[in-house]
C-alpha cells in the first residue's frame, strides 16, 4: 500500500504544475486568438466606440500577463470569476453542466464497459471464428463512423419512425431520475456505440494474449473448461491494460463529447467550452479547460492505481 | 350597406368565424371599406383560444448570451426580450407603428421635438408601476460615453430627453426624423425598470406578456403568462418555452416527433420534404433581409464605378436565388430598400445578368486582366461560399476572373467585413428607409461598409429625414435607390425570405416580416387551435 500512497503523492504534485501551465498554454491559445471578448460579442453590430467602452468595462485594456496574474490570484482564492460575455459567475455557469456531463458519461459507462468487457471476452472464446469477426467489425464499423452519423441514425430510427425516445436529451433538475435516463438514452447508445470497438478489442487482446502463457495450457490440460479459464485465470491477469483503455474512453466522455452534445441538444460542459472559446470568454474557456485537464490527469492517475492493485508483482514491490 | 351591417352584426355576435367574415366581405366588394380596427381589434380579441405551453427551438443561442438589452444578438434572447418586454412603440406585420407603451405621440412640425404619452396604470413583473423615468433610463442604457449597445447608433440623433409629469416624455432630436417612432420600436428599446444593472438583467423583469421564470443562456428559457398583463387580446399562451437548438437537424427532427411547436431557419436543401410532412406547416416570410457583397470603393480597382457596374452585371441574380434559396427569395436590385418596404422604388429597372455588358465595362475600366478577390465564409449567410463559387463562374462568362478566398467563419465580422476589399455579407434589413440607408451607407456611418461617400446621396438623406409630406418623401427616396443602384459599392443579388415551420396545431394572423418568428412576436401573437 506504501507503493499507492507514494505514487499519489508524486503524481498529485506533478499535476498541480501540469494544471498550472495547462492554465498558461490555454491563456496564451485565446490571447493569441484574433479578436477579443468585445468585438465578438457585440459581433457585426460592433463600431469602434462600442467595443472601446465594453473593453474598459471588462479591463481589458490592461497588459495580459497583468490580467493573468489577477486570474490566477482569484483562482488561487477560490473564485473563478465572472463570464466576461455575461457577467454570470463562471462557478454558476459550470456547475450544474459539469453534473450534466459526468451523469451522460457515467450511464453511457454504465452500458459500454460491461458490453464491452463481455463481448470482449466472448470474442476471445470464439476467436478467429465468424462470430469474433462479426463482433470486431460491428464495433469497428461503429467507431469508423462520425458520432453525428450514428446519432442521426439512431434518431431516424428510433425516434422519428418509431417515436419511441425524444430526440432532444433537455434535462433539468426538476425531472426525477428515470425521466433523466429516459431522455439520454440515446446519446448514451451513441456514445456506447463510439467507445465500445475501443475497450472490446483491447480486452480481446489482452485475454488471447494472456492465453499464450503457460500456466494457462497448465489449466488447459488440467481439464478446466475454457470459458472458467478466461473468466477465472485469463481475465483477472489481463485487467491491467483494459483498465487503461477504460480511462481513456471514461476521459474521452467526459471531455469530448461535444457533438453529440449539440445533435442532441444535451447542456453539458462540452458546448459551454466552445461557445467561450468562439466568445473569447477567457474566464469560462480557463476553468472549463482546468476541469478537463484534472479529469483526464485523475482517471490516469486511479488507472495507474487500480492496475498496480490488480497486479500482485506491483502491489508488493518496491519501485 | 344593410349587407355590411348585416355581416359586422353576425361576427361582432361570433355567428360566423373571422375567415367567413372576409370572404363575405371580398364578396360584396368592400374588403378595403371596412375598418381596420373592426378586423384587428374584434377579430384578435374573438379568435384566439388560451392555454398551452408553446415550444420554440430558435437557432444562434449562445451560453455567453445576456438579456441586457445592449447586446441582443440571437434569435433566442431577441425573441425572448418581446416575451418579457414591450417597447414604446410596435411595428406591426404593415410596416405601420402603433401604440404599445406609448398610448399617443406627435412632432413640432420641423419633426425636430417629439412627445410621447405614456399609458398610465402599467406594472412591472416585479410590482413596480411603469412611468416616464423609467423609459428615460432604458433609452439612456444605450447612450453616452460608457454604453457599448448596438442601439447607439441609430440613437445619436436624440440630444435631450426630458420629461413632463410622470407619463410624458420629450425628445429633443439634433435634425429632424419623421421616422423617428420605429426607431423606438427597435428590438433592443425595450422599456425595464429604472436602475437595472449588471447581473439583473438577466430576471428580465418587464412590462411584457410573459414572466421570466428560468433563463439559462444557450440553453432554454421559460416563461408564464402575465396574469396583469396590460394588452388587450395578446400572450394567449399559458406558459412559453425557448430552446436554444442550434444544430439545423436537431431542430427539425425535434418538430418532427413534436417535442417543439416552432423553428425557426429551416434546411433550405431539404424543406420540401418538410413540407410533405404531415402536421407541419412551413412558414416563408419576405422580409427586408437581404445579402449583400460590399466593395471598399475606396481602394484601387473599386473605386472605379466601371468596375463596380461591371461586376453588378456580371452576377446571375435569378440562378443564385434559384440555386442558394431555392426559390425562397427574390432578386434585388443593388440597393438596400426591399419590396416590403414602404417607399421601395417599383419603377426602378431591374438589373439583369448580362456578361456582355459586364465586359464593356471592364475592358473601359481597362481591368479584364485584374484577378478579383472574394472573400467568403458561411458566417456570413448559409450558403456564402456555395454564392461565391458560383458568382465565380458567372463571372467568368464575362471575362472577368474572381478568386473566391475562404475565410473562418470564426471573427468574421471583425476580420473580414469591412476589412477585406470585396466580401459576402448580409442584412436584416430594417423596416424604414431612414435608418436602413443611415446605418449602412451614409457617409458617416459607422458600419458604412463601402466606405461609399456620395454627396447627392447624403444631401438627400438628410432632407428626407425631416420631409413630412408624403409623396415628396418618396422621390427622394426613390432618387436614393437609384443612386445607390448605379453608383453604390455594393450589389445587392437578392431578398430571402425567412423560412420556418410550425405545427398545425398553432394558429396565427397575418406574419410580420419585420424581423424572423412573426417579427419576434410570436408567443405574444400566437395561439394553440382548440
Amino acid at each position: 500500500m506504501k507503493n499507492v500512497l507514494i505514487l499519489i503523492l508524486k503524481r498529485s504534485g506533478a499535476s498541480l504544475i501540469t494544471v498550472f501551465i495547462i492554465s498558461v498554454i490555454i491563456f496564451i491559445g485565446v490571447e493569441l486568438l484574433p479578436g477579443d471578448v468585445a468585438q465578438t460579442v457585440l459581433g457585426q453590430s460592433a463600431t469602434p466606440e462600442t467595443v472601446e467602452a465594453f473593453r474598459k468595462e471588462l479591463k481589458l485594456d490592461l497588459p495580459p500577463h497583468i490580467r493573468y496574474g489577477a486570474w490566477l490570484n482569484d483562482f488561487i482564492h477560490g473564485d473563478f470569476g465572472n463570464s466576461l460575455a455575461n457577467g454570470r459567475p463562471v462557478s454558476e455557469l459550470i456547475g450544474w453542466r459539469f453534473a450534466n456531463t459526468l451523469f451522460l458519461a457515467l450511464s453511457t459507462a454504465a452500458i459500454a464497459i460491461p458490453l464491452a468487457i463481455l463481448l470482449g471476452m466472448l470474442a476471445a472464446f470464439y476467436r478467429n471464428t465468424l462470430f469474433d469477426k462479426l463482433i470486431s467489425t460491428t464495433t469497428l464499423s461503429f467507431i469508423s463512423f462520425p458520432e453525428f452519423f450514428v446519432a442521426y441514425i439512431l434518431i431516424s430510427l428510433l425516434s422519428v419512425k418509431f417515436n419511441i425516445f425524444p430526440s432532444l436529451a433537455i434535462i433539468d433538475e426538476d425531472m426525477g431520475l428515470g425521466s433523466k435516463l429516459y431522455a439520454i438514452l440515446l446519446p448514451s447508445l451513441t456514445l456506447t456505440c463510439v467507445v465500445t470497438a475501443h475497450m472490446m478489442r483491447q480486452t480481446r487482446a489482452a485475454i488471447i494474449n494472456v492465453l499464450a502463457s503457460a500456466y494457462i495450457e497448465m489449466a488447459e490440460i488440467k481439464g478446466i473448461k475454457r470459458l472458467r479459464i478466461i473468466v477465472h485465470h485469463a481475465f483477472p491477469n489481463s485487467l491491467s491494460p483494459v483498465i487503461n483503455v477504460i480511462a481513456i474512453n471514461l476521459a474521452y466522455l467526459v471531455v469530448g463529447v461535444v457533438i453529440v452534445e449539440v445533435v442532441f441538444v444535451y447542456p453539458g460542459l462540452g458546448q459551454l467550452l466552445v461557445d467561450s472559446v468562439a466568445k473569447r470568454d477567457l474566464p469560462v474557456v480557463q476553468a472549463s479547460g482546468l476541469i478537463f485537464s484534472i479529469a483526464y490527469i485523475f482517471l490516469n492517475l486511479s488507472a495507474d492505481i487500480l492496475s498496480m492493485l490488480s497486479n500482485p508483482k506491483l502491489r508488493q514491490s518496491q519501485i | 350597406m344593410t349587407d355590411l351591417s348585416f355581416l359586422t352584426q353576425m361576427f361582432n355576435q361570433k355567428k360566423i368565424t373571422r375567415r367567413q367574415f372576409i370572404s363575405g366581405l371580398s364578396a360584396l366588394g368592400l374588403a378595403a371599406a371596412v375598418s381596420p380596427t373592426l378586423l384587428s381589434g374584434n377579430a384578435m380579441a374573438a379568435t384566439p383560444q388560451k392555454g398551452g405551453r408553446f415550444i420554440m427551438g430558435c437557432t444562434g443561442g449562445s451560453t455567453t448570451d445576456s438579456m441586457d438589452p445592449g447586446t441582443l444578438t440571437s434569435n433566442m434572447n431577441q425573441n425572448l426580450n418581446w416575451q418579457i418586454r414591450n417597447n414604446l412603440v410596435e411595428i406591426d406585420h404593415n410596416f405601420n407603428v402603433i401604440p404599445e407603451l406609448a398610448e399617443s405621440w406627435g412632432a413640432t412640425p420641423d419633426a425636430k421635438v417629439w412627445t410621447f404619452k405614456l399609458r398610465k396604470g402599467i406594472e412591472f413583473h416585479n410590482g413596480k408601476t411603469m412611468t416616464a423615468e423609467d423609459v428615460i433610463f432604458s433609452i439612456n442604457h444605450h447612450r453616452g460615453e460608457e454604453s457599448k449597445s448596438a442601439a447607439k447608433a441609430y440613437l445619436k440623433s436624440i440630444e435631450n430627453i426630458k420629461t413632463d409629469g410622470k407619463y410624458e416624455i420629450i425628445f429633443e432630436l439634433s435634425g429632424g426624423s419623421a421616422d423617428f417612432p420605429f426607431i423606438l420600436g427597435d428590438y433592443h428599446l425595450g422599456i425595464c425598470p429604472a436602475g437595472t444593472k449588471g447581473p439583473e438583467w438577466e430576471k428580465g423583469v418587464g412590462t411584457g406578456g410573459y414572466i421570466l421564470e428560468k433563463w439559462e443562456p444557450g440553453v432554454r428559457a421559460f416563461a408564464k403568462r402575465n396574469p396583469n398583463y396590460w394588452k388587450e387580446g395578446r400572450a394567449h399562451f399559458d406558459e412559453v418555452e425557448t430552446l436554444s437548438i442550434v444544430d439545423t437537424n436537431a431542430r427539425t427532427n425535434a418538430l418532427k416527433t413534436g417535442q417543439i411547436n416552432y423553428m425557426d431557419r429551416t434546411e433550405l436543401k431539404t424543406v420540401h420534404l418538410l413540407k410533405k410532412m404531415p402536421g407541419i406547416n412551413v412558414l416563408a416570410t419576405t422580409g427586408t433581409a437581404h445579402y449583400t457583397i460590399p466593395m471598399l470603393v475606396d481602394k484601387s480597382p473599386y473605386n472605379d464605378n466601371n468596375v463596380r457596374m461591371a461586376l453588378k452585371l456580371a452576377v446571375d441574380r435569378e440562378a443564385l436565388v434559384k440555386q442558394i434559396l431555392r426559390g425562397y427569395g427574390q432578386v434585388g436590385n443593388d440597393h438596400p430598400i426591399a419590396p416590403v418596404n414602404k417607399y421601395h422604388a417599383k419603377n426602378l429597372e431591374q438589373r439583369k445578368y448580362d456578361p456582355e455588358k459586364a465586359k464593356f465595362y471592364m475592358k473601359k475600366a481597362g481591368k479584364l486582366d485584374h484577378v478579383f478577390n472574394l472573400h467568403a465564409a458561411d458566417a456570413a449567410f448559409a450558403g456564402a461560399v456555395d454564392a461565391a463559387v458560383l458568382i465565380k463562374e458567372q463571372a467568368k462568362k464575362a471575362g472577368i476572373n474572381i478568386n473566391v478566398v475562404r475565410e473562418p467563419d470564426d471573427g468574421y465580422w471583425s476580420n473580414v467585413w469591412i476589412k477585406k476589399e470585396w466580401v459576402m455579407c448580409y442584412w436584416g434589413g430594417r423596416p424604414i428607409e431612414d435608418m436602413m440607408f443611415s446605418v449602412a451607407y451614409a457617409a458617416d456611418a459607422p458600419w458604412n461598409d463601402t466606405h461609399w461617400k456620395n454627396a447627392p446621396f447624403n444631401k438627400l438623406l438628410v432632407a428626407a429625414r425631416a420631409e413630412l409630406d408624403t409623396d415628396k418623401r418618396r422621390k427622394m427616396y426613390e432618387d436614393m435607390q437609384e443612386i445607390c443602384r448605379n453608383d453604390g459599392g455594393t450589389v445587392v443579388p437578392m431578398y430571402n425570405q425567412m423560412v420556418e415551420a410550425s405545427s398545425d396545431k398553432l394558429e396565427h394572423g397575418p406574419m410580420s416580416g419585420h424581423m424572423a418568428m412573426d417579427g419576434m412576436r410570436n408567443a405574444e401573437r400566437w395561439w394553440f387551435k382548440s
